[in-house]
């Protein structure tokens, strides 16, 4: 089935960031992916990329820096948002199509 | 880039291929490819496999509907670089520019049968909503997309959400309207592999 194709390239991009290797930790990359229990300032920033990406600044980028994260845990935790967010509209389309076709009817 | 490391952070290899590209597209090399290139490990080989998926696998839909529905979702997110970028894909795919325009422009009104129109307002509306309910998804069904589009079309809005977020996170630079030109040609000859 293709969807099956599609699905399992998904789930094979979301496994490896948040369970391969990383410069930021497993907890960090788990918090940014779901928008949530992150401290400050990099909740900021993470938060704009989850759910405004347009408003997000240089400032941000320089204030998560200023609080010790590296451009390459930045990289991937920028990226664990982005796609968290995605994965969570995902699962909504999803289970929005499971529950139109439960009673069967469509094709 | 707003990361110096997405800039500047490549092998001399891959520097090289960035170079070579430039001298043979005559165009820059757009930041949605670097960022692939970068640590591809962690995130851009499995996201141009997911991505190419998507977009070019096996699917009910044409290549160039589903251009169509990047270049709508990314307009729904108000993504510069991944609206301009995937409405050059989707005219030149169709070879109907107007129609592109117009779909963008209003969907209801756009000249595109009723499965594409209702299908691009169930993305547009799970990206700025982040939901959907199971109404949503009969009235697609109804006009007739079947539930295997409807489940490729969320492959497309899923890809599209990731990137059009990394492309305004991340500070894409937005690129002339031929170097738009050249990354669609580029995209339909090649894929997103």
């Amino acid at each position: 089935m293709p969807d099956n194709k599609k699905q399992a390239a998904h789930r094979a991009l979301v496994d490896r960031i948040l369970n391969g290797e990383g410069r930021s930790s497993a907890q960090q990359r788990a918090r940014a992916f779901g928008n949530d229990g992150l401290p400050p300032p990099l909740n900021t920033l993470i938060g704009k990329v989850a759910t405004r990406p347009t408003q997000v600044t240089e400032a941000d980028f320089a204030a998560a820096k200023a609080s010790g994260f590296s451009e390459d845990q930045l990289f991937e935790l920028v990226i664990c948002a982005a796609v968290g967010q995605s994965a969570r509209l995902y699962e909504a389309g999803l289970t929005a199509l499971a529950e139109a076709t439960a009673n069967g009817g469509a094709r | 880039m707003r990361l110096d490391i997405l800039d500047h952070g490549y092998s001399p290899a891959t520097k090289l291929l960035f170079a070579l590209i430039r001298l043979f597209s005559g165009h820059p090399v757009p930041d949605a490819a670097k960022l692939a290139f970068y640590r591809p490990d962690f995130y851009g080989t499995r996201a141009k496999e997911f991505t190419h998926e998507a977009m070019r696998g096996p699917s009910a839909w044409s290549v160039g509907d589903r251009e169509l529905m990047a270049a709508y979702v990314s307009k729904v997110n108000g993504s510069a670089f991944c609206t301009a970028a995937h409405t050059a894909t989707a005219r030149r795919a169709y070879q109907d520019g107007p129609m592109v325009t117009a779909v963008l422009a209003d969907l209801e009104s756009a000249p595109v049968e009723e499965p594409l129109r209702s299908t691009l307002r169930m993305l547009g509306k799970l990206t700025a909503e982040g939901k959907l309910s199971a109404e949503d998804m009969r009235q697609v069904l109804a006009v007739g997309a079947s539930r295997q589009q409807v489940k490729d079309a969320l492959a497309v809005c899923v890809a599209f959400n990731t990137t059009d977020r990394l492309a305004d996170a991340f500070g894409f630079e937005v690129l002339s309207p031929e170097g738009f030109e050249a990354g669609a040609k580029y995209l339909l000859k090649r894929g997103y592999r």
